[in-house]
Parts: structure tokens; C-alpha cells; sequence
């Protein structure tokens, strides 16, 4: 199929970006969205121009690093799917495609479609983590877990990482992104020692680092690859809630 | 032969202890030397990787209160590729009580391995796996769990115990969100410091010791020289080489390779592993290839058309018309035979023309039975990501249709060579995970990799280190100190290279080119012959690349096409030694096929008496040097595999 694709160009950080219209034909719609942009970029080393930067890693949807904005939605048109999932049997001859970075707060564009993330690693830093030392644990079977809270911990835990939820919200928050966390770890009784103390670190960082207030839009569960729901954050909220009162 | 390598000393591990196997581990870290707990935040340690053995290593040293500065060139350590791990981690915690133990954890992955790997090393990991999952649990990962709230297992690989831990089909996942968690928490702790996007493109070696790293700042492209009292690389695997793989895009051989170049040995480089269930190509236009996780293999049968050329649709197949050929060839294990074998099964299948989909290259993977058995909803509860992820990649439903699978690259047991203490040759040079070349001889089982990764970083570096560590802090080492200053300008002058070389062919169009030289002559089965002509068709290409390759832009900014040439430039040069050993090497033994050596029934055949030992290769330019590492084996007696 012929495409015409809109791609956000942008050299670097402090520069300024632009929509540049690419014409790519002959594309299978057996080739992921990945591998159709990897055909445009062979095209383009061809004809001595600069490729379009992205990132990716696993291709598989696992990995967290394949990140755009297709069409105005993150990761595109299908459902709990990755970007590096989408394939182009999805779109039909003669389609125009816009492709654009997240566009957020906290995550400043680094070059094309590329952004820098790390503001999640530093929310994870501030408390998304048991205290377990290595060496220091008991047996695995001396604490049971519930299947019920096992399989609703696991499902938080799923959550790649990847910033859609950022990028989809109006107010650039990364509550969902937070909340998987918390709730993955609090749903757990390893992670009850800190529970009070990981959220209110968290939230602070989150904060600090330039994500937008959640306002409940909702925007971010339709987003999501994973799936994760919205029922997190209200779990988060009620974690906070707590915690904040106790400090008080 | 010797047209292609020249023979050397041998070499030894002259770490690993004697005595009762099960008391060697305990031995060792009671001889091996302490660094007192005061004098750790003195000694720097870099740790490159965040993977699953380079995370729990980084985390771990931090712990102890070492200064550790980690490294990855993702933008996050979470996104290493140990994220893409699916179907489990084994364990000897006999939970099951189904006769599982160390002992049979040892002596399953010293067979699977087909006799070529130590038998100290493997006691270890399996005396440390239960540890390994005590760990785990206390970190919060969300492990499958049954109704009384304990830990699922499942039966994994052709095992005939129950000892795989999973969650989901997304273990690696959350086994390193779990290492990376402890990784963040040392971060905020200030004992780590973190480099992402960042790739070391050089080993800085000082008076016969490892001191540092020359590294580029992805995003900016600046240069800089790292400098430390040991080194640890946890780099993963070099399955890319092969172009399609089931790796990440970005995994790669540099960091080893760099190594290597520096001194460092790299052991049995033809040792790979191809995994029998992975979805076929579709076209020109792959980068790719998706595991389908080998938990498959437990309820899915594995056939193809008596006839050949048959191209009915599967279900217009009677079922005497089909031949379901592992289940013939081997009835006992049936589906469940080890990879290797699966793989060349299904090759060998193929190769009659009996093979289905786009080329003849796939088989089918038929869950038609385990419909009818267990109902569409228990198979769905089971394995239904996984036929999602198939639907979406194929667009054929699984439910209705079997799916196809095809072998692929996915594994590489051999690289850098390292003693017990996980040390390589050159002192200060410490080797984690999937980087080299320890456990799991010429066959690595389902599920251990993750178990060593973190056997690896969790525990067994962490103690070994400090043995090397207890004679530091070392010398300060200037920037402008002449091995320094040599290993940045070798950084900086192959940069300059590629961006000023007048080219006019991608880097990826030569790294496809060198998958499929590999694929066909150094995938499943090798001859003489064709590694020979291997060997040739690689130089030459690897001559047009250094002629033709383009790579576009400037240093000075983020420039994924640079990144790629310096990797598939390493890989070339790997390519060549991977056929070399692989020619060498005349026997057949685990993943390493020599079509003239095998049984009458077209089954792997080792020879013991001439190659029993780890080929250990020394780089000397285009004639590497070839050290062999004896095997001894005191308990698990060398027998031919057999799973009839
Ligand atoms: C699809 C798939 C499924 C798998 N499933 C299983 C399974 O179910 N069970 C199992 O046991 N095993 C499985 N494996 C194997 C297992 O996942 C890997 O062997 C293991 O995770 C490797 O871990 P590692 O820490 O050694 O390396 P990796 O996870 O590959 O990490 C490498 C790290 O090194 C960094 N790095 C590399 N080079 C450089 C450089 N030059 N400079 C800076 N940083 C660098 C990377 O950024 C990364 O952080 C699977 C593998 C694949 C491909
Ligand atoms: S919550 Fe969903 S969208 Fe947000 S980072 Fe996690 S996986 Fe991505
Ligand atoms: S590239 Fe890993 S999730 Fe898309």
C-alpha cells in the first residue's frame, strides 16, 4: 500500500520541531508500524537525509520503549496494543498518517520522536520498592498470598512503563503510571512495612517533577497497552489520604 | 584447519574448588577474601548492564556499600532486555514433592547441557535458585500463586519435575521491575549512580588489570573514560548477530567484543541456541522474530502434512494424513522434547517439503485437542496473551487455526570466559548473565537463564568480588595515562571513520546481509564445507562495509545509525570466530549440529575423547588462538542424551 505519513522532525532538544510530509509506497500490511517506519529510514540514508529517530527495543510489547503519538492517540488505534504491536493491516491504501513524540511536561523531547522519560525512574527511586536486601528474605512459602491479591498485585505489575498514560492526558499527569505501582506493591503483604512512606515519596516526586494534577479524565486507562484501570488510582488516593493524615 | 586458528597453552579455572560437590560454594566463599565493610565505599566498581544479572549485581555491591556507577544504553534499566523473558524461572525448592532437589536440578541442566559445561559451577546455581526465589518473593514480585496462597509451578522444557516459577507469561518482567526496584532504591541511597543511554565502547586495561570504561553519552554524543577498581560486564547475549533473532533490537556483542580485543578470552562463540517455537517471517520487510513461549509446547501438538506440498488448509487435513512427528520420533517426551532437538525436527520436516505457511518455513502447533479436553476457556485462562500476541502479529486466530511456529535464534550459551569466581582472564574483568559463558555448556534448559542471570548478580558476584577487591583501591589512572589515552582514541577514530565514510549502503542492509551468511551456515546444522565458505563470504562483505557503509549525521547528537555500525561492525568480527569454532568443533554436541556427526536416526553425536574441554579463544587478529579448558566430570557420568 502507498502511505503518506506526517512525522514530527525535530534535530534536538532546543530546537524547534516541524511536521514533515514523507510518501513511502510498496508497504506490507503483514510489516509492523515499526518495520514500515524502518523502510522509510533505509529510504532516506539512501537519498542522504537524516532518518527518523524513535525508540524501541523488544518489539514486542514489553519493553516500554516504542513511543508515538499516531494520529493523535499514544500507541495508535488498537486497543491494549503497543506502538511495536500495531501492524499495518490496520491502516489501507492511500491513508495519511500524523506521527508525533509524547507530547508532556515532565517529558522533554530529545530528538524526533524521542523523549526523555527518566522522570519515571525517579518516582520509582523516591519509594516503588520493597526494602529487601539481598540475602535477607525468608522462605517464599512463610507468607501466603492470597490468589485474589496475588492476581490483582500482578495485574497492577504489568504496567511497562512505557509514558502513554502521560502522554494522553490532558494535564500531562503521571498518576497511572503511580498508582500501578503503589497499588502492585500495597496489595502485597511484603509491601505493608512502607506503604505510608512509598506513597507520600512518590507523590512528591511525581509532583516535583513536572507531571500535570490527575483530574479524572480518564484518558490514561483508554490509553493504556496494559490495561491498567483506573481503579488504581483510587487506591493510590486512599493510600495517600492515609498517609498524609498520619504525618500530619 | 590451522589455516584458521593456531593451538595454545591450555587453560584453567583455578578458582573452583575440590572436595564434595555440595560443599565447594561454601568453600569458597570461606577461602575466597573479605573487604571490610569501612574500606567498601572506597572501591568503585563499574557494573555495565541493568539486565537481570547487571541489575541484581549493581543493587547488590550498593548494598554492601560499595561505589558502583551502572550503565545501559536504554533510557531506563527497566528496559533491558530480561524484560522479554516469558515462560519462567526453575528452582530445586521441590514444592511439588514430586523428587525434585538440587542434586536432580544439577544433574538435569549438566545433561541438557550435553556434557560441556563444569559441574561445580552448575552445583552452585542450583544449590542458589531456592535462594533466588526467597528473594524475589520478598521484593514484591507477583509470582502465580494457587488458592491456598502458594506458589504455582509448572513442569517447563521437557522437564520431568515441576520447578518452574512463573508469573504469567511475563516472568523476566517482573523478576527485573523487581532487581530494577532494588537497583532505584540504591540510586536514592546514593551508592549507585546510573548512566542511561549510555554504551561503553572500550575496556580501559592498566598494567594487566581491568580499570574502566570508555563510554558515549547517547544523547550527546560526548566520549569520556570511566575509570574504576573492577569491571563488570552483564552485557546479555550476542543473538543478533544472526540478524533475526528473538532479541531485542539492541542487543549486541560490543561490550564483549571490546574485551575480547583487549585480551579477554571468548569461550565456545558457536554454542547458540535455537528455540523451536517462534512465529515465522512474513516477508522482506522483518526485524524481528516473536517467541511464542515453550509453555506451548505443554498442551499444543506439533505436526505437518504426511505429504509434502500438501497446502490444504489445516483443518481439510484428516487426521491420518498427518504426521505428528515429535510425538512419533520421540513418544516418550512426545512435545516436550528439548529445544535443540524440537528444532531440528521441525527443520528436518521442512526440508522434505512438508513444511507450511509462507516458504514452507513453519509447522503447525495445534491446540485443537486441548480445546476439546480442557475447554476453550481453560486454555484461554492459561495461555490466552499469548495467542493474542499471536493474532495480532499474524492475524490468524489461534482458537480456530493452529498456529505456525518456526525455530529461531534465541540464545547464546557461549562468551567471555570466566573462572568460578565469574573473574576472565584478565584480573578485574568480572562477567555476569547471559555475557559469558558459565552454566549451561553447549544447551541451555527453559527457564535457567533467568536463574543464573540472577544467581549471577544476587549472589554469587557479590561475594566472589571481593576476593580481587581485598588487594584494592588501586592505583589512581590519569586521562592522559597512555593505555587511557589509546583505547579513547580508538573509541573516537572508528567514529570519525563511520561518519566520514563516503558510503552509499545502510547499516542495516550489511547486517542483514551477515544474519543470513550465519543462518544458513551457522544456524542449525553446520558442515565443513559451508563454515568454510562462511568464513569467506564473511570477509568479503565485511571488506564492502567498511567500504560502502553510510552512516548519516553527526557524532555530536543522538545518531541511531551510528550506534548500529560500531555494533554489527563487532559483529562481523564475532561472525567469523563463531564459524571458526563451530569448524573446529567436529563433533555435534547440544545446539551445535555438525551434520557429519550424528547416529543413525539423525541424533546429535558428541565426541567425548577429543572434545571434551571449553574452547577458550584468545584474539590474535585474523588467527585467534585457540586455549582448551579440560571438563571433568565426577558425577554426572557422560552419556549419550537419549529421549526416545
Ligand atoms: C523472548 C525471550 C524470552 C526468554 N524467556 C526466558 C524464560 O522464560 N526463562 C529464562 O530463563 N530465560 C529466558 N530468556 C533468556 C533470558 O531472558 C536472557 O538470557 C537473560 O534475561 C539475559 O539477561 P542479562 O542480564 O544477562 O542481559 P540483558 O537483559 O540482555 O541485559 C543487557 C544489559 O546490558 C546493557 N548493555 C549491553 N551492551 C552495552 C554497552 N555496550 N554499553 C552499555 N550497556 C550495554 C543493556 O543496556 C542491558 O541493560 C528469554 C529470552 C528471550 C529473547
Ligand atoms: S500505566 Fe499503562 S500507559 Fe502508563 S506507563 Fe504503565 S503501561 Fe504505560
Ligand atoms: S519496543 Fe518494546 S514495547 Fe514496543
Amino acid at each position: 500500500m502507498k502511505l503518506r505519513l506526517r512525522i514530527w522532525r525535530q534535530p534536538g532538544a532546543d530546537a524547534k520541531g516541524k511536521m514533515v510530509s514523507y510518501v513511502i509506497d510498496g508497504v506490507s500490511e503483514d510489516a509492523s508500524f515499526l518495520e514500515m517506519l524502518d523502510v522509510l529510514n533505509e529510504r532516506l540514508i539512501a537519498d542522504g537525509e537524516d532518518p527518523v529517530a524513535f525508540d524501541h527495543d523488544c518489539r514486542e510489547g514489553i519493553c516500554g520503549a516504542c513511543s508515538l503519538v499516531i494520529d493523535g492517540q499514544p500507541h495508535g488505534p488498537q486497543a491494549a496494543t503497543t506502538t511495536c504491536q500495531l501492524h499495518m493491516r490496520k491502516y489501507k491504501d492511500g491513508d495519511t498518517i500524523d506521527i508525533e513524540p509524547w507530547r508532556a511536561g515532565a517529558f522533554p523531547v530529545v530528538k524526533d520522536l524521542v523523549v526523555d522519560r527518566s522522570a519515571f525512574d525517579r518516582i520509582i527511586a523516591a519509594g516503588g520498592y520493597i526494602s529487601a536486601p539481598t540475602g535477607t528474605a525468608p522462605d517464599a512459602h512463610s507468607v501466603p498470598v492470597p490468589k485474589a491479591d496475588a492476581d490483582a498485585a500482578f495485574a497492577a505489575a504489568a504496567c511497562i512503563g512505557c509514558g502513554a498514560c502521560v502522554a494522553a492526558c490532558p494535564n500531562g499527569s503521571g498518576m497511572l503510571f503511580m498508582a500501578a505501582k503503589v497499588a502492585h506493591l500495597g496489595l502485597m503483604p511484603q509491601g505493608q512495612p512502607e506503604r505510608h512512606t512509598r506513597v507520600l515519596g512518590m507523590v512528591a516526586e511525581h509532583d516535583a517533577a513536572g507531571f500535570g494534577g490527575c483530574t479524572n479524565t480518564g484518558e490514561c486507562a483508554a490509553a493504556c497497552p496494559k490495561e491498567i484501570g483506573l481503579d488504581v488510582i483510587g487506591q493510590l488516593n486512599r493510600d495517600f489520604r492515609k498517609a498524609a493524615a498520619r504525618a500530619a | 584447519m590451522s589455516e584458521y586458528y593456531t593451538d595454545g597453552d591450555p587453560v584453567a579455572d583455578t578458582k573452583a574448588p575440590t572436595g564434595p560437590i555440595n560443599e565447594r560454594w561454601e568453600r569458597r566463599r570461606f577461602t575466597g577474601r573479605l573487604v571490610n565493610p569501612s574500606n567498601r565505599r572506597k572501591l568503585r566498581v563499574i557494573v555495565v548492564g541493568t539486565g537481570l544479572a547487571g541489575a541484581s549485581a549493581a543493587a547488590t555491591l550498593g548494598e554492601l556499600g560499595y561505589r558502583v556507577s551502572n550503565y545501559c544504553f536504554q533510557d531506563s534499566p527497566r528496559r533491558a532486555h530480561s524484560i522479554a523473558a516469558q515462560g519462567g524461572i526453575n528452582a530445586a525448592k521441590n514444592y511439588r514433592n514430586d523428587g525434585d532437589s538440587v542434586y536432580r536440578l544439577f544433574y538435569d541442566t549438566v545433561k541438557g547441557g550435553d556434557f560441556r559445561s563444569r559441574e561445580s559451577n552448575v552445583h552452585r546455581l542450583a544449590e542458589i535458585s531456592t535462594e533466588i526465589i526467597d528473594q524475589c518473593v520478598a521484593q514484591g514480585v507477583p509470582f502465580a500463586r494457587e488458592y491456598g496462597g502458594l506458589l504455582d509451578n509448572r513442569s517447563f522444557g521437557g522437564a520431568q519435575v515441576s520447578r518452574t516459577f512463573y508469573a504469567r507469561g511475563q516472568t523476566g518482567q517482573q523478576l527485573l521491575l523487581g532487581a530494577y526496584q532494588a537497583l532505584e532504591r540504591q540510586v536514592a541511597a546514593g551508592t549507585v549512580e546510573l548512566h542511561t543511554r549510555h554504551e561503553m565502547l572500550e575496556l580501559v586495561v592498566v598494567d594487566g588489570r581491568a580499570r574502566g570504561i570508555i563510554v558515549r553519552d547517547l544523547v550527546t554524543g560526548e566520549v569520556t573514560t570511566e575509570i574504576a577498581d573492577a569491571v563488570v560486564l552483564a552485557t546479555g547475549g550476542y543473538g543478533n548477530v544472526f540478524f533475526l533473532s528473538t532479541n531485542a533490537k539492541g542487543c549486541n556483542v560490543t561490550a564483549s567484543w571490546r574485551a575480547h580485543r583487549q585480551g579477554a578470552y571468548f569461550a565456545n562463540p558457536c554454542y547458540t541456541q535455537i528455540h523451536p517455537t517462534c512465529i515465522p517471517q512474513s516477508g522482506d520487510h522483518q526485524s524481528k522474530l516473536t517467541l511464542m513461549s515453550e509453555s506451548l509446547r505443554n498442551d499444543g501438538r506439533v505436526w505437518v502434512p504426511k505429504e509434502r506440498g500438501d497446502d490444504r488448509a489445516p483443518a481439510d487435513i484428516p487426521e491420518d494424513e498427518r504426521d505428528y512427528y515429535l510425538e512419533r520420533r520421540y513418544p516418550a517426551f512426545g512435545n516436550l522434547v528439548p529445544r535443540d532437538i524440537a528444532s531440528r525436527a521441525a527443520k528436518a520436516v521442512c526440508d522434505e517439503g512438508r513444511g507450511v505457511g509462507p516458504g514452507g518455513l513453519g509447522v503447525y502447533l495445534d491446540f485443537a485437542d486441548a480445546i476439546g479436553r480442557l475447554g476453550k476457556d481453560a486454555v484461554e485462562a492459561k495461555y490466552g496473551n499469548l495467542f493474542q500476541m499471536y493474532e495480532r502479529i499474524t492475524g490468524e486466530n489461534p482458537y480456530e487455526r493452529p498456529m505456525r511456529i518456526y525455530p529461531a535464534v534465541h540464545y547464546t550459551m557461549g562468551g567471555l570466559w570466566v573462572d568460578y569466581d565469574l573473574q576472565s582472564n584478565i584480573p578485574g574483568l568480572f562477567v555476569a548473565g547471559e555475557a559469558n559463558f558459565s552454566d549451561h555448556g553447549a544447551n541451555r534448559l527453559g527457564a535457567s537463564a533467568l536463574m543464573q542471570g540472577l544467581s549471577d548478580g544476587y549472589f554469587v558476584l557479590p561475594n566472589t568480588i571481593s576476593d580481587y577487591l581485598a588487594d584494592g583501591p588501586f592505583a589512581a589512572v590519569d586521562d592522559d595515562h597512555e593505555a587511557v589515552a589509546a583505547a579513547k582514541a580508538a573509541v573516537n577514530d572508528r567514529i570519525a571513520f563511520f561518519l566520514g565514510n563516503d558510503g552509499d549502503r545502510s547499516v542495516d542492509s550489511f547486517h542483514r546481509e551477515l544474519g543470513g551468511i550465519m543462518w544458513e551456515y551457522c544456524g542449525m546444522e553446520r558442515t565443513d564445507e559451508g563454515l568454510r565458505k562462511a568464513i569467506g563470504l564473511i570477509r568479503d562483505l565485511k571488506a564492502e562495509f567498511y567500504k560502502r557503509v553510510k552512516v548519516p549525521a553527526t557524532g555530536a547528537e543522538l545518531n541511531q545509525q551510528l550506534e548500529k555500525a560500531g555494533r554489527v561492525a563487532d559483529f562481523f568480527e564475532l561472525g567469523e570466530l563463531m564459524c571458526i569454532d563451530a569448524l573446529h568443533r567436529t563433533e555435534s554436541c547440544g545446539g551445535h549440529f555438525r551434520a557429519e556427526s550424528q547416529t543413525e536416526d539423525g541424533e546429535a553425536k558428541r565426541d567425548d575423547e577429543h572434545f571434551s574441554y571449553v574452547a577458550a579463544w584468545e584474539f590474535a587478529g585474523e588467527e585467534p588462538v585457540l586455549h582448551r579448558e579440560a571438563l571433568e566430570f565426577e558425577y554426572v557420568k557422560p552419556t549419550q542424551r537419549s529421549y526416545k
